[in-house]
């Protein structure tokens, strides 16, 4: 099942022939109207008007997260504000958020390329499909959304949260499709198990997956539990959104929109490319956006290119599911946290250099993270009553900044070891 | 009037007390009056010493994190209702206590109430005026 059969089973040099002037295009635009991106080309001196292969875009500089928050809110936009009709961002204050913009054109192709994840999977008009991803500034509701009335199915546009009114929904509604993190669906057949409700005599047939990294250990207890077929896709707000890539009922990996999207796998460290079919980074460079372009995007995730043909007849490249990230940045519940977030909350209420670690666990599917923090004089209270408001402070700020709940939990000082690298500040025992 | 308090943080690990007692005890300071408050994660744990200075460098030397706060000891009759009534001329001027521990002394006729006040003048100010015996620090160590 195919939403554009035409371009997803597009010949190869027809593609390639295709991303070449895509890229061209994109290269100039960007080179004439975002400052950031005319610097970087003219410091190398690189001229996009002489881009005459694909493999010219690797003498062009990789664009970074850093790079997105130094020209934090609109300085990488290439169209005039009046032009961009949608505004997404990340969690995070300011210095640390990112805001992308999408233009008329690109919430169509948004839509189409949403709309070819869940028929590859296998959804079709006829679906009921529940959207259980949090709708407003993260791009994972919204894009589904928009996706599946692209095809034409029905939407329920529950949004995050309420575990039990999700599933009584499910069976009232006769629920199809879902759309969630897989933690989020393995907690749903928690729940139902709890409520007496049996998985089998819902109307549930696909669950579309993704924001978080899983496994197929995950995926073969989703579908067992819950009677579906789980696949899982892929996108990041940078980029666009979910519908960057996305698996088909073959299950083996992730079709790349790449009439969209041109992929490299790169060695983070040395920043050249891998031979295919080894792990790297993935970066990414997008070939039709207009309000929000992005050259040579460094996703930090990492993943392998699988080269060979998939039996579905889709001609677009696919890559493994996420196998983990090259930075510091802790997927939990869905939502992108960096461990520098949380120092700088507490660097904010100490005054001083925090010493902290941060637990990740994965307690009855839900994600639960907890930060640890030494306490030193300046948070430390004779009355426990103070003592406590200070802890609640610390939570209710990390939340609202952060976007999800945390544990503190006070230690005594120099009792957390010492560490050069921040990435050995995170303890991660999620096990999936 | 007032009189140096340490606090200590304490996570609930067993034998911190006693490595605390310890170390003052090797340095020769003289624990007049403790009290611990604790959660299932951590504790506070509130000290009346007779060298204030020294226990603190001591500690903070023993890597433990340590407040020093200002709380007011009250010398009461050891006898029944002598709490109640320092208590009730405390509500009725409206004056919350923050926490409040107690001991006897040597002796067994008098008690000393420690209390810590968010308003520790307004406090001192009713206590006295209700005929109440506020003690120094020097006082509690002669006890
Ligand atoms: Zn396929």
């Amino acid at each position: 099942m195919y939403w554009e059969q035409e371009k997803e089973c597009l010949a190869r040099p027809e593609l390639l022939q295709l991303q070449l002037g895509r890229l061209k295009k994109t290269l100039r635009k960007v080179g004439a109207t975002v400052p950031f991106y005319r610097n970087a080309f003219s410091k190398l001196k690189l001229d996009p008007g002489k881009v005459k292969s694909l493999d010219d875009l690797h003498r062009f500089p990789f664009t970074t997260k850093q790079d997105l928050r130094d020209n934090y809110p609109y300085g990488l936009f290439a169209i005039p504000l009046r032009e961009v009709v949608r505004i997404h961002s990340s969690s995070g204050t300011t210095g640390m958020a990112t805001v992308v913009g999408y233009s008329k054109n690109d919430i169509a192709n948004w839509s189409d390329l949403v709309a070819r994840v869940l028929c590859g999977a296998g959804v079709t008009a006829d679906d009921m499909i529940q959207i259980a991803f949090g709708y407003g500034l993260f791009t994972g509701g919204f894009g589904l959304h928009y996706g599946a009335e692209r095809l034409g199915a029905s939407v329920i546009p529950i949004s995050a949260g309420n575990t039990k009114r999700q599933i009584q929904i499910m069976q009232d509604f006769k629920t199809t499709a879902l759309v969630c993190t897989p933690s989020y669906a393995l907690k749903m057949a928690d729940v139902m198990m709890d409520m007496g409700i049996n998985p089998n005599g819902l109307s549930l047939r696909f669950g579309l997956f993704g924001a978080e990294p899983w496994s197929e250990a995950m995926r073969v207890e989703i579908n067992e539990r819950l009677g579906i077929r789980a696949t899982d896709n892929y996108g990041l707000s940078e980029i666009l959104g979910p519908g960057v890539a996305g698996e088909c009922r073959e299950c083996n990996g992730l079709h790349v929109n790449e009439d969209h999207f041109l992929i490299e796998i790169i060695d983070p460290d040395s920043l050249e490319h891998v031979a295919p079919g080894e792990v790297g980074e993935l970066v990414i460079t997008t070939l039709t956006k207009e309000a929000f372009p992005v050259i040579r995007y460094r996703t930090r995730d990492l993943t392998r290119l699988l080269p060979e043909p998939c039996p579905c007849g889709r001609t677009f490249v696919r890559v493994n599911r996420m196998m983990g990230r090259s930075d510091d940045m802790l997927i939990i519940k869905g939502v992108n946290v960096f461990p520098t977030q949380i120092e700088s909350i507490l660097f904010d209420v100490e005054g001083t250099e925090p010493h902290y670690r941060l637990i990740v666990e994965r307690e009855n599917n839900e994600d639960k993270l907890t930060v640890m923090v030494e306490v030193v004089e300046s948070i430390f209270f004779d009355a426990m009553k103070k003592q406590r408001a200070f802890m609640e402070m610390i939570k209710k700020r990390m939340a609202s900044e952060l976007g999800i709940g945390v544990d503190v939990k006070l230690v005594e000082e120099r009792t957390l070891d010492r560490f050069d690298g921040k990435g050995e500040r995170v303890i991660d025992k999620r096990e999936l | 009037m007032r009189v140096e308090q340490i606090a200590v943080f304490l996570e609930n690990k067993s034998g911190r007390l006693a490595e605390i007692t310890t170390i003052l005890a090797d340095n020769n300071i003289n624990i007049r009056a403790l009290s611990v408050a604790d959660t299932a994660d951590f504790g506070i744990l509130r000290l009346i010493v007779d060298d204030v200075e020294k226990a603190q460098n001591i500690l903070k030397g023993g890597g433990f994190t340590v407040g020093k706060t200002d709380v007011l000891a009250v010398e009461v009759a050891d006898k029944t209702g002598g709490l109640a009534t320092v208590l009730r001329s405390l509500h009725s001027a409206g004056i919350n206590v923050e926490y409040m521990y107690a001991f006897v002394n040597k002796t067994g006729e008098n008690a000393v109430l420690i209390f810590r006040f968010e308003r520790m003048d307004e406090a001192i100010e009713v206590l006295l005026k209700d005929g109440f015996t506020l003690i120094s620090g020097a006082q509690i160590c002669a006890l």
